[in-house]
């Protein structure tokens, strides 16, 4: 299984909740303990169990590019 | 010299200055600057785009323009008209830009007679907003050849909008004058123009500026730039104004009768003198004043109610009595009226 | 494999693209505008374009959009941005000038300037943000507002006896034969958003290869004027704008195929 990640600016995230839509993985929520300078409750990314596959799905509709989107490097056979 | 129409001298003298666009749209009395450059831009390889509107033209220009090429469009009244709005834009973003006016009878669709009832509209501003565009009115088709290539270098020296205000008369009549040689194209673009970011941070060209302080910051750069053009391009012609006890004021077509009907007055003794402002803006309000404290009484003579009547009423203030004669809708005076109007405000004392 | 190897090891599969200036945009939450200017510079990376663009923006909620790419940028007066990128493109024909528009300057303000620049096949690409609404100006109606669309200026719903018929743009442009390249796609789902990004990297190359006029209309959303959040104005542009403004390809001409 491919394993990712992503970071998130939470600086620049205005809270549309649109990433936390569409994770297959769902391991997107809205940070209710964070206000960041926007006053908006930024997304987070819950991933305990390393369930993102870096599929980018939350980085694609993501309006304002909050989201970087990362994959473990595949071991050349 | 040759034998050529107003409106073909000036396209052509565009031409052999460096025009490298052109966007038009046909209006008469105009439609031959557009003709002719149809045919010439196209022979020497340069775009010429017949606009769906001037609307849409004067935006083409200001497209251009932000390219930093040398550009230019042409129209008359209505079509000016439509343009205000374009012309605004490149007021407010330092861009030069020549517009050829060749002016027509109005109000509304008014005619297609020559007229100078657009004198406030385009020497008060460039559309909304501060501004004062520099305006150059020939009275021949030499003047005509002569303002189009000043206009592009004044254009170019300021940034600045820079309006050739023919009329219909000038624009359609022919006679002799003398083209400038072909000037080569540019070849560089200012460091200013878009042409992508190559080598260099981006150029954002826009006449946005949301914050009052930045607006009025911009109104005050181009204020003084402004103050510098009413010193530095001011020019008129004089004829018989030392020995003058009355001064005649006419530009264009209107200047060019009026100094018909001097030369009558002279004839029949008259102490009379012309002064022909050649720009409109920067007014030559310095030496009208000055004329003014040597001359008994000044008449104005203009196609239109009386505009640049107010311009010189600035100038003279209670030096001395100004008259006016004038002919509306495109009715062009005649000799004998003026030297009739002349003979009426002539001062009583001296004859 | 590396279970948990650090991020710094890890490969960057999706970021910010150079053209997309790195600032804060004033968009309000969930506006697709962000997404589609992300697209475009997406493109714009792609094609290796950034030191060649010229952006036209025009006058709505996009009017910052010269903000926000990092590229050579103009602000066109509203609806004349087709206008200004025919000036710029006939004096500049090596370069990539795009106009970036909304429904109000597009397919109201600016229809003469769009269908003359179509018509006379300007090899220049128009971003057309299709969200059904006056933005900027607070939610007014627009030409291509639904009937029965409630909005600030119609606010007892579009009523096609005061106000007429939405206009279909691409439709319209489809027909012109100076159009190259005519196509509808939405932001409304990843799926979309995907696609949406291949047809305007599309359309600039039809651009870049000269073939004439091109234009990809976007199905967007405007959250907070149509009252809704930004998950349901999605799902207000599927189910509701789709059905009156199909997506698809309009006008592909045959020499697209071979780019």
């Amino acid at each position: 299984m491919v394993k990712g990640t992503i970071t998130i600016d939470q600086d620049r995230c205005k809270g549309c909740e649109l990433c936390t839509g569409v994770c297959p993985k769902d391991v997107l929520v809205m940070d209710n303990d964070t206000l960041n300078a926007k006053g908006y409750h930024p997304a987070l990314l819950q991933d305990p169990d390393e369930l993102c596959t870096g599929c980018a799905q939350c980085a694609v509709i993501c309006p304002d590019v909050c989201i970087t989107v990362y994959r473990d490097p595949i071991p050349a056979r | 010299m040759e034998m050529l129409k107003g409106n073909v001298a000036i396209a052509e003298a565009a031409i052999r200055v460096g025009l490298e666009a052109y966007f038009g749209y046909p209006i008469t009395p105009q439609t031959e600057l557009l003709e002719h450059l149809s045919r010439r831009m196209v022979e020497l390889d340069r775009p010429f785009v017949q606009a769906e509107s001037e609307v849409a033209a004067i935006n083409m220009v200001y497209g251009a323009a932000c390219a930093g090429v040398r550009v230019m469009t042409s129209s008359s009244s209505p079509g000016i008209s439509l343009m205000q709005e374009g012309l605004s834009y490149i007021a407010g973003s330092d861009i030069p830009c020549v517009l050829v006016d060749i002016m027509r009878g109005g109000p509304g669709l008014g005619n297609i007679l020559p007229s100078q009832g657009d004198y406030f509209q385009i020497t008060r501003s460039a559309g909304h907003g501060d501004y004062r565009p520099i305006v150059l009115a020939p009275a021949s088709v030499q003047e005509a050849i002569d303002f189009t290539v000043l206009a592009f270098d004044l254009a170019e020296k300021y940034r600045h909008l820079v309006i050739v205000a023919a009329d219909g008369q000038i624009g359609q009549m022919m006679e002799p004058a003398e083209l400038p040689a072909m000037r080569p194209l540019r070849t560089a673009r200012p460091d200013w123009a878009l042409t992508g970011k190559a080598g260099r941070e981006k150029n954002v060209i826009t006449s946005i500026y949301l914050k009052g302080e930045e607006m009025e910051a911009y109104n005050q750069r181009v204020q003084a730039r402004i103050a510098t053009i009413r010193t530095a391009e001011q020019r008129w012609v004089e004829t018989d104004t030392e020995d003058a006890d009355l001064l005649v004021i006419g530009f264009g077509t209107a200047g060019r009768v009026a100094y018909s009907a001097v030369e009558e007055a002279r004839a029949k003794g008259l102490n009379v003198g012309l002064l022909r402002p050649q720009s409109l803006f920067p007014f030559p309000t310095e030496r009208i004043a000055e004329l003014a404290q040597q001359v008994s009484g000044i008449l104005v003579v203009e196609m239109n109610a009386g505009q640049m009547l107010e311009d010189v009423r600035l100038a003279v203030g209670t030096s001395a009595p100004v008259d006016f004669y004038g002919r509306m809708g495109g009715m062009v005076p005649m000799p004998d009226e003026i030297l009739t109007a002349i003979e009426d405000v002539y001062p009583v004392a001296i004859r | 494999m590396m279970r948990d190897a650090p991020i710094s090891d890890r490969v960057v599969v999706y970021e910010r693209p150079q053209a997309l200036a790195d600032i804060h945009t004033h968009y309000c939450p969930g506006c697709t505008h962000g997404i589609s200017h992300r697209l475009v510079a997406e493109a714009i990376d792609e094609l290796g374009l950034n030191d060649r663009a010229i952006i036209v923006a025009s006058v709505g909620c996009s009017v910052f959009s010269y903000n926000y790419f990092d590229i050579d940028a103009c602000e066109a007066a509203h609806g004349r941005a087709p206008a200004m990128a025919t000036g710029l493109k006939r004096v500049s024909p090596d370069r990539l000038v795009f106009t970036y528009q909304g429904d109000g300057d597009l397919a109201s303000i600016g229809t003469a300037e769009i269908i003359h620049a179509a018509a006379r096949g300007e090899p220049v690409t128009a971003v057309f943000v299709n969200n059904a609404i006056y933005g900027m100006t607070g939610g007014q109606m627009a030409p291509t507002s639904l009937p029965g669309q409630k909005t600030t200026s119609s606010p007892f719903g579009r009523s096609t006896d005061i106000a007429g018929f939405p206009i279909r743009m691409s439709e319209v442009l489809a027909e012109l034969d100076g159009s190259a390249y005519i196509v509808r796609r939405s932001l409304h789902n990843v799926k979309e958003i995907r696609r949406a990004k291949k047809a305007i990297k599309t359309a600039f190359k039809v651009q870049m290869a000269g073939l004439g006029f091109s234009m990809v209309e976007l199905l967007s959303t405007c959250p907070t004027n149509w009252g809704m959040s930004a998950s349901d104005a999605l799902t207000w542009v599927a189910d509701t704008m789709v059905p009156y403004y199909p997506l698809g390809d309009y006008r592909v001409i045959d020499a697209v195929k071979d780019l």
